[in-house]
C-alpha cells in the first residue's frame, strides 16, 4: 500500500474503523508473536534458538507454497482440493525424469512446475468448459484421479536419488557465520519469500491481479465490465497447479525421493492456513501477509507442541479448533462492522 | 408515432433497435420490437413486470444476442456479442443490481476492466496513482460526492453506490447508458440525487434509456417515453403530449378512457 494510500485511507476512518482494520489486518500476527513469547517462556533453552526457527522455516515451506497458491484461488471463492495430489505427481515425474539419465537437471527442474500447471489447468478446464456447478467438485476428482496416477506410473514405490542440483532448492542452505558456527538459512525460505513477494505484486499492481480479486467479490461485475471471468478462473487454478508443483520441487529436494503417498491431506493443512490468515470462504478478502501468517501459525504449533513432547494428536486437535476460533473471531468482527 | 417522429425530423437516431425477436425456448419474450434513441435525449421505457424491458435492454447492452433484428448505430449497423462490444461502441448499461464489487475501493469500480495503465513482459500494470486521480476529477465533473475514492465500495449508501455505477457508465465518453431502475433501491433523499445526475449526463450530450416504474421519476427527466406490453411496441410520445393517467394506461394495456384506472401511486 502506498503512503498516499494509508494517507487517505486514515481521513475516512473513525477511530472504531481505524482498530478494525488494524485488528483485521495485523490481528494474527499478534498471534504469531504470542506464541513466540509463550514457547519462549516454555522452552526457552530449545525454542528461541537460530536453529529451531530455521527449522521452523525448513518444515513451513511446502504449506506456506501450497497455501499461497490456494489463497488466490479462495480469493474468487473457489477451491482446489488436488493440490496435495498434484504435488506427489509432480514430484514422482520429477523424480523419475531425473533419475532416469535422459534429461539433463534443468529439464527435470522444470518438470514439478509445468506438471503443477498442466494439472492446475486441467482443473480450470473442467470448472469452465465442463461447467460443473463448482471447483470442490472437479478438484475432489483431480484429488483422486492424479493420485491413482501417480501410483500407476511409480507402481507405488519411491523413487530416490535425485540429484544435487535439483534438490538444492529444497534442501540447500545459505549459511550464516555471524549467529553461530553451524547456523544457516534454508535456500527454501528465499523461495517462499520471492513467491510471497511475487504474488502480492501481482496482486495489487497487474490488471490480472486487481481481476482476480473483483471477480471474488462480484463475478457478475467483472463480467459486464469485459473481464473474461473463465479466463482468470483458467489463470487462478493454473497458479494453484505451478505453486503445487514448486511445492513438488522443494519436497522433491529435501526428501532426494519422490513418494507416491506424499502430500495426502496437505491440501487441508493449506486451507486450514489460509483460513486462519483471515481469508474469506466466500472470496474476494485476505491477505497475502495474513495467509503467512495463518502459516506461521500452524508451524509454530507443530513446533512447539513437538518440543514439549505433545502428541502428534493433539495436534491436530488444536489446529481444528483454531480453524473454527480464527472464523469465529471472523464472525464477530463483521457483526461488530456492521453494528457501527 | 407519426407525431413522435414529426418533432424530430431534422435529427437521424442515434441509435435504432429494428424488429427486435428473443426467444428464450418456446417463449418469445420480444416480439419484433422497434426502438429510435436521438442524440442528447432522455428516453424512458416502460412497461409492467415481464413486458420485455429488461431484455430489450440487455440486447442493446450485449448480454444478449437478439434471436432476430437489427441494431443500427450511428447509422451502422453493430453486432454485439459482449458487454464488452457494446463498450467498444459506447453504448453502457447501469444494472439494477449495480453490478459493483464491494470489496474492491471507487476508483477501481470506476475503471474496471479498462484500468489506465502500463504493459511490462506481456502484463498489464495498472497505474493506481493515475486512476485514482481520474476517478476524482470525473466524479467532480459529474457533481458526485464521495469522501474519498478509496472507500470500498460496500461501506456506500445505496445512492452513493447507484452514483458510482453511473460515474463507471460514463467513464469513457459513452453516447449511451442504459439505466435499469436506478432510483428503485434508493431513500427517497437520494432519488433526486440519482435524477439530476441523469439531467447532467444529458446536459452533456448523452443519451440516456431509463427504464422505470416510478412515473414520477419519468415525468421529470424524460424526454419521450416509450411502452412496451407483451414484448411488443404498445404506444409512444413526446413526455409533453402525454401524462401519467394515459402512461399507467400503456403499462396495463389500455388506450384511451385513462381516467378510471389513474392511480398516482403505482
Amino acid at each position: 500500500m502506498t503512503h498516499s494510500d494509508a494517507a487517505s485511507q486514515d481521513e475516512l476512518a473513525t477511530p472504531a474503523a481505524r482498530r478494525m482494520q488494524f485488528i483485521e489486518k495485523y490481528g494474527v500476527f499478534a498471534v504469531v508473536v504470542l506464541m513466540c513469547l509463550i514457547l519462549s517462556a516454555l522452552e526457552p533453552d530449545i525454542f528461541p534458538t537460530t536453529l529451531n526457527l530455521t527449522n521452523i522455516l525448513r518444515q513451513i515451506a511446502m504449506n506456506a507454497l501450497l497455501a499461497l497458491g490456494l489463497y488466490i484461488v479462495i480469493l474468487t471463492a473457489g477451491i482446489d482440493l488436488s493440490v496435495g495430489s498434484i504435488m506427489a505427481l509432480a514430484t514422482m515425474l520429477l523424480a523419475m525424469a531425473d533419475t532416469s539419465g535422459y534429461f539433463p537437471w534443468p529439464v527435470a527442474l522444470l518438470v514439478g512446475p509445468l506438471i503443477g500447471i498442466a494439472c492446475g489447468m486441467v482443473n480450470g478446464l473442467g470448472l469452465t468448459v465442463l461447467r460443473l456447478p463448482h471447483p470442490f467438485i472437479m478438484t475432489l476428482g483431480t484429488l483422486y484421479t492424479l493420485r491413482g496416477i501417480t501410483n500407476l506410473v511409480s507402481a507405488g514405490r519411491p523413487i530416490s536419488g535425485i540429484s544435487p542440483e535439483v534438490r538444492f532448492l529444497g534442501s540447500g542452505e545459505i549459511p550464516l557465520p555471524f549467529l553461530g558456527e553451524y547456523a544457516s538459512v534454508p535456500v527454501s525460505a528465499f523461495v517462499i519469500l520471492i513467491c510471497y513477494f511475487g504474488v502480492s505484486y501481482f496482486l495489487r499492481k497487474a490488471a490480472i491481479g486487481r481481476h482476480i480479486v473483483a471477480v471474488g467479490g462480484n463475478p457478475q461485475a467483472a463480467r459486464v465490465s469485459g473481464i473474461n471471468v473463465d479466463r482468470i478462473l483458467l489463470i487462478v487454478y493454473s497458479l494453484s497447479g505451478f505453486f503445487a508443483g514448486l511445492a513438488a520441487l522443494l519436497m522433491a529436494g529435501r526428501t532426494g525421493a519422490g513418494f507416491p503417498n506424499a502430500g495426502i491431506g496437505a491440501e487441508l493443512d493449506a486451507i486450514a492456513a489460509v483460513i486462519i490468515g483471515g481469508a474469506s470462504f466466500f472470496g474476494g478478502r485476505g491477505t497475502v501477509l495474513g495467509v503467512f501468517a495463518g502459516v506461521l501459525v500452524m508451524g509454530l504449533l507443530r513446533n512447539g507442541l513437538n518440543l514439549m513432547d505433545v502428541s502428534a494428536f493433539w495436534q491436530q486437535t488444536f489446529i481444528g479448533m483454531i480453524v473454527v476460533g480464527a472464523v469465529y473471531i471472523d464472525v464477530l468482527r463483521r457483526k461488530a462492522g456492521t453494528a457501527r | 408515432m407519426a407525431e413522435v417522429s414529426a418533432d424530430k425530423t431534422n435529427v437521424s437516431p442515434l441509435l435504432e433497435m429494428r424488429g427486435i425477436m428473443k426467444r428464450f425456448g418456446a417463449i418469445t419474450a420480444l416480439d419484433h420490437v422497434d426502438l429510435k434513441l436521438y442524440p442528447g435525449e432522455v428516453l424512458g421505457v416502460v412497461g409492467d413486470n415481464g413486458a420485455g424491458k429488461s431484455t430489450l435492454m440487455k440486447v442493446l447492452s450485449g448480454l444478449y444476442t437478439a434471436s432476430e433484428g437489427q441494431l443500427v448505430f450511428e447509422g451502422q449497423e453493430i453486432t454485439l456479442h459482449s458487454p464488452k462490444d457494446a463498450r467498444d461502441v459506447g453504448i453502457e448499461m447501469v444494472y439494477q443490481d449495480l453490478a459493483l464489487a464491494g470489496n474492491l475501493p471507487v476508483y477501481e469500480n470506476i475503471y474496471l476492466g479498462r484500468e489506465p495503465g502500463k504493459t511490462a513482459f506481456g502484463f498489464n500494470f495498472v497505474d493506481q496513482k493515475l486512476s485514482r486521480k481520474m476517478a476524482m476529477e470525473h466524479l467532480n465533473r459529474l457533481h458526485i460526492n464521495i469522501k474519498s475514492v478509496d472507500q470500498k465500495v460496500e461501506e456506500l449508501s445505496g445512492g452513493q453506490a447507484q452514483a458510482v455505477a453511473i460515474a463507471r457508465a460514463t467513464a469513457f465518453d459513452a453516447r449511451v447508458v442504459i439505466m435499469d431502475e436506478p432510483t428503485a433501491a434508493l431513500a427517497i433523499k437520494e432519488v433526486g440525487k440519482v435524477l439530476d445526475l441523469i439531467k447532467r449526463l444529458r446536459d452533456h450530450g448523452t443519451s440516456v434509456i431509463l427504464i422505470s416504474h416510478r412515473m414520477d421519476d419519468v415525468f421529470f427527466v424524460c424526454d419521450r417515453v416509450m411502452a412496451l406490453f407483451h414484448g411488443r411496441n404498445f404506444e409512444e410520445a413526446m413526455i409533453d403530449n402525454t401524462n401519467r393517467n394515459e402512461v399507467i394506461g400503456w403499462i396495463m394495456g389500455t388506450k384511451g378512457h385513462t381516467e378510471a384506472l389513474a392511480h398516482d401511486s403505482l
